[in-house]
């Protein structure tokens, strides 16, 4: 039997002002897993996340970290985990290098080691050179990164990344990705929540989606991307047709005079429609997804929800 | 949870209170002394000379010990409450919440910062007023004793103050509105025997006055309230602000949601 890296059951949270964030969910994650908790915007994802790191308070329901009870074995649950939350919560007066040492102190680290893994984890996360600035002089993408490396200090089991990739540009994002998809690979189990889909997809293996407090989706990313029965893709093309046909179920639709939309079915093959673009001669320049599969699937899923 | 692991979590916490205050010295290690050298300089040398003996010293030598006591006070509480409520303003309390540091760790390395800060800042005015006036010490035992004591209570203090602070104005408040008047009502600059009888009384239920006049009795040797009154009372004082402060980190009360 696989071990869990955490184990969420019927976990309830209703705040002071009665709002109820969570209403009962249970999931699990399994160790050295990547998995994605998505949700919309007060669905309860950070609610979440600060119940197993003890930020806050829940109502009621089991949370165990590698088998230890945030009730009974706190601290041994708290030394599990890595913490890299949404909003920047670090001194901006001190320096990176004291940030990551200080934190790593917190789960008895001594000074001589920390100092030695400060070294390494900001020069992976190329902050090496920042190293004696003090926090509120870098930028946003090199302040997720030191939220990162703070995280990593006492080299935790599971990694806990709250929209961490928010803000910052691309070229960083991708070495995000890279460096989570390498500390996935030597063994970190990784959560993650992000309002970026395409991230979700191309970075997790599992994904559990969360909405009103409740758990809609609990599967593998494959099991998801497979229930997607259409996909609309955009083709940019030399001239627009005359005429707007369904080929083999794949049906056309104008989008502007040099691009038209196609709505593919999971079964459909492109090659006729490809053909009939030929005789009509019409160039196509270039092909691409209207929106992120994902993101298509999230939307039916928690619309249905809603509705429901 | 005395482990080796729990200490060296309070080292660090230590280490960050005592650089916090070092970085910015020029808030928080300089104006005492100018402030305390004001003091000397207008109510020891200026207006003292003209009061003349007070308990058989110069008010110069008398003022002295409370002048002292008032800078530990004023800091030892001002650190901790500053820096815990800007530790939750920015969320960086986060980082020792989701860690193991045992909540017992957390409340002593907060009040080591405070009390290592309060005691810094009470040798610099104690060096500052040995221009001023030689100092005589009755008992350097009662002396460290009591001001070790008191700063470690309004170093608790603060972390109580900060706890319950939601804006930056309700961590003024008390020292505005609470301690500084108790401070200069406590005995600072004259004996509650000066004073009608009624009002006599009423100082009495100024804990500071025990405080002052304690440290006081260290250095001079004599006070207007029974030493062991005073002592009793600040550690009463002190058990009593340990638990509540304990107990409100240990429920999460103002860090947590």
């Amino acid at each position: 039997m696989t071990e869990k890296a955490i184990e969420i059951i019927d976990l309830k949270k209703k705040y002071a002002n009665r709002v109820e964030a969570l209403k009962g969910i249970s999931f699990s994650v399994e160790k050295g897993d990547f998995i994605a908790l998505l949700g919309p915007n007060g669905a309860g994802k950070s609610t979440t996340i600060g119940v197993i790191c003890s930020l806050v308070n829940k109502s009621s329901g089991t949370v165990k970290v590698f088998g230890h009870s945030i009730d009974s074995e706190l601290e041994a649950a708290k030394r599990c985990i890595g913490l890299v939350p949404q909003e920047f919560n670090f001194s901006q007066f001190e320096t990176c290098r004291q940030i990551v040492v200080t934190q790593a102190g917190y789960y008895g680290v001594t000074r001589a080691v920390a100092n030695e893994r400060a070294e390494k984890i900001l020069k992976q996360l190329a902050l090496w050179e920042k190293r004696d600035t003090q926090a509120r002089e870098l930028s946003g993408g090199m302040k997720r990164r030191l939220m990162i490396a703070r995280a990593l200090m006492h080299e935790p089991k599971v990694l806990i990344l709250d929209e961490p990739t928010a803000g910052v540009d691309i070229e960083i994002r991708r070495s995000m990705w890279e460096f989570l998809t390498k500390i996935n690979k030597q063994g970190t189990t990784i959560v993650l929540t992000t309002h970026y889909l395409e991230e979700a997809e191309q970075l997790c293996r599992n994904i559990a989606i969360i909405n009103h407090g409740e758990i809609i989706e609990n599967t593998t990313m494959k099991d998801l991307i497979s229930r997607l029965d259409r996909e609309t893709f955009v083709l940019d093309v030399d001239k627009t047709p005359q005429e707007f046909p369904c080929i083999d179920e794949v049906c056309f639709r104008h989008r502007d005079d040099s691009s038209i939309e196609i709505d593919v079915p999971k079964s459909a093959a492109l090659n006729n429609v490809f053909e009939w673009l030929t005789k009509q001669e019409i160039k196509v320049l270039s092909m691409r997804n209207k929106s992120n599969r994902l993101e298509e699937l999230f939307v039916q899923l928690t619309e249905k929800n809603n509705e429901n | 949870m005395f482990n080796r692991e729990s200490l060296i979590a309070l080292q660090s916490i230590c280490i960050k209170e005592i650089t916090r205050y070092f970085r910015i010295w020029v808030q928080t290690l300089l104006p005492p002394a100018i402030t305390m050298t004001l003091y000397f300089v207008i109510f020891g040398q200026l207006i003292g000379q003209r009061v003349g003996q007070m308990g058989g010293v110069s008010y110069m030598e008398y003022i002295a010990p409370g002048i002292i006591m008032m800078s530990v006070i004023t800091n030892s509480y001002s650190n901790v409450v500053s820096s815990f409520f800007s530790a939750k303003f920015q969320r960086s309390i986060e980082e020792m919440l989701v860690s193991p540091v045992p909540t017992v760790y957390i409340l002593l390395g907060y009040i080591f910062g405070g009390v290592s800060r309060g005691l810094l800042t009470g040798v610099i005015v104690t060096i500052v007023a040995s221009q001023f006036v030689s100092f005589q010490v009755n008992s350097w035992p009662v002396v460290i004793f009591v001001v070790t004591l008191t700063s470690m209570l309004f170093a608790t203090g603060g972390l109580v103050n900060a706890i319950f602070a939601k804006k930056f104005d309700d961590i003024s408040i008390v020292p505005t509105f609470i301690l500084t008047p108790l401070t200069y009502l406590g005995g600072v600059f004259y004996s509650i025997k000066l004073l009608p009888e009624f009002w006599q009384t009423v100082s009495l239920a100024n804990p500071i006055l025990y405080m002052v006049n304690a440290f006081r009795y260290g250095f001079l040797g004599f006070s207007d309230i029974n030493i062991t009154n005073a002592l009793i009372l600040i550690s009463l004082f002190i058990v009593g602000l340990l638990s509540l402060a304990y107990y409100l980190l240990s429920k999460g009360i103002g860090i947590r949601t």
